[in-house]
C-alpha cells in the first residue's frame, strides 16, 4: 500500500501486520478479514436464493440448507458487518478525536486476532463434519438436539470472536473518554465518534449475556450440564431471553455506527453543518438506551402473556421516535445545502428511503397482534434485510468509498462506484421488497423449499433475480478495489474538497504517529472552521513539537489467540470417546494463552520515543 | 434521458401489475384473505399500521425529493457556501410530537387486541351437566407431524385438524421434542409450541373449507425445527357444527373399523405386524404422541403432509420415508420388515388398507 511497505520484503510486511498495534493497520486487517467473510456469507446467500428460485428445488438438500442459512446469518452479523464497522471505527475515530492511537493498542491487536481466529474456527466446521444448523439464533431445544459438532463450532467460535468484540468495545470507550485532543469536548465530537462511543457502550452491556448463554450451551453440549434440558429441570426459554438481550442491542451496535457514517457523509457533500447536532447526539443515546428495553418483541409468540407483550410492544414503538428524529435531521441537513452526488453520497441518498422502509415495517411488527402473523414469516426476513442491508451494508459500501483516501491515500473510481451502486441498489430492492408479500401470503422463513401452486412461485423467482444483481454489484466493487490498488494515484489531503472533521486535515499519507503535534480543537467541524478562516495547515496546535511516545509491536496477541484456538478444539472434541487427545489440546491451548499472558504481565514493554529531531526532518505527507 | 425514464416507468408498471395480478395470495394460505375473526382483526390492525406508515413514508419522500431537486450543486452554484444552520427547536419538537401521536393511534388497538387474544378463560367453562361448552384441541407438535387431541370429546386425530365453524376453538399447544410453532395463516396468528410449558390461545373459523380450491386450509410449522421444517405442514378442515358433531361420533365409532376385500385384509395383516406398534387406527381415546393416528387417513388431503393423496405416493412414502422428509422418525421399511423392503404387492395392500381408513366415506 504505502511506499514504505514496498521497500520491505513480503515476509517482513506479513510479520509487520501480524505484530502491529497501529490502529490504521489493524483497520486494514479488519477490512480484509471482514471482506473475506462478507464474500463467504454472500456466496451462502446466493446458494439460498438459487435453492428457493423454484418450488420443489433440489439444488441443496434439506439439512445442508439449514447449515447454509445458519452460517449466512452468523457470518454476516458477527464476522462481516461488525468487523467491517470496526475497520472504519479503527481507521477514523482516533484521527477524528486527535489521538495518536487507541488507548490500548495491544488490546486492539488482541481483539482483532480473537475475532479472526474465532471466525476461522466457526468456518472450519464446513470441513470437519458439518456446519451448525439451528439458525443464527440457535434456539436451545433444537441446538441441543442437533447431531454432530456443528453447534459446538458455533458456540466456541462465537465465544472466541465475542471476546474480541468485547475487548474492542472497551478499548473504544476508554479511547473516546480519555484520548480526545484539547478542545474536543463531548459536544464537539463528530457523530462517527459519538455513535462509536454509544455502540461500544452497548457492546459492553450486550455481549456478556451472549457470553453467558454460549457458556451454558457449551456446558450443556460438551460437559453434561442441563441449563436448557427441560427433562432435567432446565428451560429453553432462558436461552431465548439471553440471546435476544444480546441480539436486539446487537442490531443497534451495528446500525448506530452506520448512522455515524451517514452523519459524516451527508454534511460533507451537502457542504452544510449537520442539522440539529445536539438532538442527533441525544437520539443516539436514547436509541442505545431503549435498545435494551425491547428484546422480548422477538418473542411475542413464545407465550409470555398479554402484559409482557403489551409492554414490549409499546417500548418498541417508542424507538421509532428518536430514529425518526435522525431521519428528519439528515433531510434538513441536505435542505438548503449544496448537494454533490458522489458515490458515498449516492449510497447515503439510497439509504434514507431504504432504511425508512425497514423502520416502518419494524413498527408494524411492534404491534404484537400483527406480529403473531408476521413473526417467523418471510415478512421478517424482508424487514431485517431492509434494516441490515439498507442501513448497514449501504453504510459500509459508502464508507469504503468515503474513507478509502484516509486508509490508502487513493480514491476508488467514481464512475465504477456509481455503476456498482445502481446494480446493488436495484438488486437489493428487487430481492427483498417482494419478500414482504411472500410472508403475508403465508410463507414461513427458514424453509428449504415450498410446494408449487401455493401462489409463491413468481415472487420467489423475482427475489432470486434481485440477488444476482446484488452479486454483480459486489463483484464490480472488488474490481474497483483491484484497479485502484494497481493504477490509483496518491490523492493527498482532503480529496473530497469539503472535509469538515479532523481526519481530513492530516497530511497524506498519514504518518504512523498520526499527529506531529496534538491539535487544538476549536469547535464542531474543526477542519471546516480552520478552512473558513483561511488556515492552510488545517489545524491549530495544542503543543510544540516534542518527543512522541509510541508502543512496540507485539506478537503476543497472536500467540494468546492461537492458544485459545487450540483449546477450542480440545473443548469441542472432549465429548468424543475416540479422541483422547482432546484433553491434551485443551490443556496445552490454555497453557499457551496463560503463558503468553504471564509473559505480557512480567516483561516490561515501555515502548519507544520518536525524537523531536526526527519529527522535524519528517515532512509527513506529500504536500 | 426521457427514453430511459419511459422504460423505467414501463418497468414499474409491469412490477405493479404482477403484484396486482397475484393479488393477495391463495385464500387457503394467505394472511391477506382472513377467514376468521382473529385473522380479520389482525388484518385490520395490519392495514391501520400500513396506512400510518405509508403516511410517514410519503412525508419523508416528499421532503427528500424536493431537497435533492432544489439543492443540487449544479443548481446552487459550484462555489456557494451554504448557510451553516445549527438546527431548529421548533422542528425538533414537531418531529418528536407528531410521531408520538401517530404511534399512540397504533398503540391503543395494539394493547387492546393483545389482551383480547390472550383471553382463554372461557376454555374451562362448563354447562349445567358439567360438560365443557367450548371445543378444545390439545395440539402436540412432533418432528414433522402434528397430533390433535380433543379431550372433551375423547377422540384424537393427526395431520388434519377438524374444527367447527362459527365458534371459538381453544388450543393447548405443546411440543413433544424440539420447539415448533403452530400457524394457520388464513385463520390467525401463530403461537409457539414450547417444550416445557403449555401455551393457550383461541382461533375462530368462519368459512367451511369444502368451498376452497384445495378443500382445506393450510397450516404450517413456523419455527425452525430441523431438516424437514419446511415440510411440517398440516391441514385444517372446517365443518358446520352439525357436521362436526357427526364427525366426532364417526371418530368414536372408528374403533370398530373392519377392512373389506382381500387386498385390504392383506394390508391390515401387514399393518398389524409391522406398523401397529406406533400407529393407532382408531380415533377413539387419547393420543399416544408416538406416531400419527391414522383413523382418518383415507379422508386426508395429503400423504405425510406434503405428498399428493393417492396410492402411488403412499407407496413412495412407506418405501422410503427419509427421501421424502429427511430426518423424520418413521423407520425405513427394512427396520420393521425383517431387514427387507416391502414388495410392490405388499405396498399395494398397505396402500389399499390405509385408503380404506375413513370416517367420512
Amino acid at each position: 500500500m504505502s511506499s514504505t511497505a514496498k521497500k520491505k520484503g513480503f515476509g517482513a510486511t506479513i510479520w509487520d501486520y501480524l505484530t502491529t498495534v497501529d490502529h490504521k493497520k489493524i483497520a486494514i486487517l479488519y477490512l480484509l478479514a471482514g471482506t473475506l467473510f462478507f464474500v463467504i456469507g454472500g456466496i451462502e446467500a446466493m446458494l439460498i436464493r438459487i435453492q428457493l428460485a423454484k418450488p420443489d428445488n433440489d439444488f441443496v438438500s434439506a439439512g445442508l440448507f439449514n447449515e447454509i442459512i445458519t452460517m449466512h446469518g452468523t457470518t454476516m452479523i458477527f464476522l462481516a458487518a461488525m468487523p467491517l464497522l470496526f475497520a472504519f471505527m479503527n481507521a477514523v475515530v482516533p484521527l477524528q478525536i486527535g489521538a495518536r492511537d487507541v488507548a490500548f493498542p495491544f488490546l486492539n491487536s488482541l481483539g482483532f486476532w480473537l475475532f479472526f481466529w474465532g471466525g476461522i474456527f466457526l468456518n472450519l466446521s464446513w470441513f470437519l463434519g458439518g456446519a451448525p444448523d439451528a439458525g443464527w439464533t440457535s434456539y436451545a431445544s433444537l441446538s441441543l438436539a442437533s447431531a454432530g459438532h456443528g453447534i459446538d463450532f458455533y458456540a466456541v467460535g462465537l465465544q472466541i470472536a465475542g471476546a474480541g468484540t468485547l475487548i474492542s468495545g472497551i478499548n473504544f470507550i476508554v479511547t473516546i473518554v480519555n484520548m480526545r485532543a484539547p478542545g474536543m469536548t463531548f459536544m464537539r465530537m463528530p457523530l462517527m465518534t459519538w455513535t462509536t462511543f454509544i455502540a461500544s457502550a452497548l457492546i459492553l452491556f450486550a455481549f456478556p449475556p451472549l457470553t453467558i448463554g454460549l457458556f451454558f450451551l457449551i456446558f450443556d453440549r460438551m460437559f453434561g450440564s442441563n441449563f436448557f434440558d427441560h427433562t432435567m429441570g432446565g428451560n429453553t426459554i432462558i436461552w431465548e431471553h439471553l440471546f435476544w438481550i444480546f441480539g436486539h442491542p446487537e442490531v443497534y451496535i451495528l446500525v448506530l455506527p452506520a448512522f455515524g457514517i451517514y452523519s459524516e457523509i451527508i454534511p460533507v457533500f451537502a457542504r452544510k453543518r449537520l442539522f440539529g447536532y445536539s438532538s442527533m447526539v441525544f437520539a443516539t443515546i436514547l436509541i442505545g438506551f431503549l435498545g435494551f428495553m425491547v428484546w422480548a418483541h422477538h418473542m411475542f409468540t413464545v407465550g409470555l402473556g398479554a402484559t409482557a407483550n403489551a409492554i414490549f410492544a409499546i417500548a418498541t414503538m417508542a424507538i421509532a421516535v428518536p430514529t425518526g428524529m435522525k431521519v428528519f435531521n439528515w433531510l434538513c441537513t441536505m435542505w438548503g445545502g449544496s448537494i454533490k452526488v458522489t458515490t458515498p453520497m449516492l449510497y447515503a441518498l439510497g439509504f434514507i428511503p431504504s432504511f425508512v422502509a425497514g423502520g416502518v415495517t419494524g413498527v408494524m411488527q411492534a404491534a404484537a397482534p400483527v406480529d403473531y402473523q408476521l413473526h417467523d414469516s418471510y415478512f421478517i426476513v424482508a424487514h431485517f434485510h431492509y434494516v441490515i442491508v439498507g442501513g448497514i451494508v449501504l453504510a459500509l459500501l459508502a464508507a469504503t468509498h468515503f474513507y478509502w483516501p484516509i486508509m490508502f491515500n487513493r480514491m476508488l473510481n467514481e464512475t465504477l462506484g456509481k455503476i456498482t451502486f445502481v446494480f446493488f441498489f436495484i438488486g437489493f430492492h428487487l430481492t427483498f421488497f417482494i419478500q414482504h408479500f411472500l410472508g403475508l401470503m403465508g410463507m414461513p422463513r427458514r424453509v428449504f423449499t415450498y410446494l408449487p401452486n401455493q401462489g409463491l412461485d413468481t415472487f420467489n423467482l423475482i427475489s432470486t433475480v434481485g440477488a444476482f444483481f446484488m452479486a454483480i454489484g459486489v463483484i464490480l466493487l472488488v474490481i474497483n478495489v483491484i484497479i485502484t490498488s494497481i493504477k490509483g494515484q496518491p490523492c493527498g489531503r482532503d480529496p473530497w474538497g469539503d472535509g469538515r472533521t479532523l481526519e481530513w486535515a492530516i497530511p497524506q499519507p498519514i504518518p504512523f504517529y498520526n499527529f506531529k503535534q496534538t491539535p487544538l480543537v476549536r469547535g464542531l467541524d474543526t477542519f471546516w472552521i480552520e478552512k473558513m478562516e483561511g488556515n492552510k495547515e488545517g489545524m491549530s496546535y495544542a503543543e510544540p513539537i516534542s518527543d512522541i511516545h509510541m508502543p512496540n509491536n507485539s506478537f503476543i496477541p497472536f500467540v494468546m489467540v492461537i492458544g485459545l484456538f487450540v483449546a477450542g478444539f480440545g473443548a469441542l472434541y472432549n465429548q468424543d470417546a475416540d479422541k483422547p487427545w482432546s484433553l491434551v489440546a485443551l490443556i496445552v491451548g490454555l497453557a499457551i494463552t496463560l503463558g503468553a499472558m504471564i509473559v505480557r504481565s512480567l516483561k516490561d514493554d515501555l515502548g519507544y520515543h520518536i525524537h523531536k529531531e526526527d519529527l522535524l526532518n519528517d515532512k509527513g505527507g506529500n504536500e | 434521458m426521457m427514453k430511459g425514464l419511459k422504460k423505467w416507468r414501463l418497468f414499474a408498471l409491469l412490477t405493479a401489475l404482477i403484484v396486482f395480478l397475484s393479488g393477495c395470495g391463495k385464500n387457503y394460505l394467505s394472511t391477506l384473505t382472513p377467514a376468521g375473526e382473529v385473522g380479520r382483526e389482525q388484518h385490520n390492525l395490519l392495514l391501520l399500521a400500513t396506512a400510518i406508515m405509508t403516511l410517514v413514508i410519503l412525508v419523508v419522500v416528499v421532503i427528500y425529493v424536493l431537497a435533492i431537486i432544489k439543492f443540487r450543486r449544479k443548481k446552487v452554484g459550484e462555489n456557494v457556501i451554504p448557510k451553516q444552520v445549527e438546527g431548529s427547536t421548533t422542528l425538533e419538537v414537531l418531529w418528536t410530537v407528531i410521531p408520538i401521536i401517530l404511534l399512540l393511534i397504533l398503540a391503543v388497538p395494539t394493547v387492546a387486541l393483545t389482551y383480547k387474544f390472550a383471553d382463554t378463560k372461557a376454555m374451562d367453562a362448563k354447562d349445567a351437566d358439567g360438560k365443557a361448552k367450548a371445543v378444545t384441541v390439545n395440539v402436540t407438535a412432533k418432528l414433522y407431524w402434528w397430533q390433535f387431541e380433543y379431550p372433551n370429546e375423547g377422540i384424537v386425530t393427526s395431520q388434519e385438524l377438524v374444527v367447527p365453524t362459527g365458534e371459538k376453538v381453544y388450543f393447548n399447544l405443546k411440543s413433544g421434542d424440539v420447539k415448533h410453532s403452530f400457524w394457520i395463516p388464513t385463520i390467525g396468528g401463530k403461537m409457539d409450541t414450547n417444550v416445557e410449558n403449555i401455551n393457550k390461545f383461541y382461533l375462530e373459523f368462519d368459512k367451511e373449507s369444502k368451498d376452497l380450491e384445495t378443500g382445506v386450509f393450510y397450516g404450517k410449522c413456523a419455527e425452525l425445527c430441523g431438516p424437514s421444517h419446511a415440510l411440517m405442514d398440516f391441514k385444517v378442515k372446517t365443518l358446520s357444527k352439525a357436521d362436526f358433531n357427526n364427525w366426532v361420533s364417526e371418530m368414536k365409532a372408528s374403533k370398530n373399523h373392519v377392512a373389506s376385500g382381500d387386498l385390504e385384509k392383506q394390508g391390515e395383516d401387514i399393518f398389524k405386524t409391522s406398523c401397529i406398534t406406533c400407529h393407532a387406527v382408531s380415533g377413539d381415546g387419547k393420543g399416544t404422541g408416538i406416531a400419527p393416528n391414522l383413523a382418518t387417513f383415507g379422508d386426508r388431503n395429503r400423504v405425510a403432509g406434503v405428498l399428493d393423496h393417492n396410492k402411488k405416493e403412499i407407496k413412495k412414502w412407506i418405501n422410503d420415508p427419509q427421501s421424502v422428509k429427511p430426518g423424520n422418525t418413521m423407520p425405513q421399511p427394512e427396520k420393521i420388515n425383517n431387514g427387507k423392503k416391502f414388495s410392490d404387492q405388499e405396498l399395494d395392500a398397505l396402500a389399499a388398507y390405509l385408503m380404506g381408513l375413513s370416517v367420512e366415506k
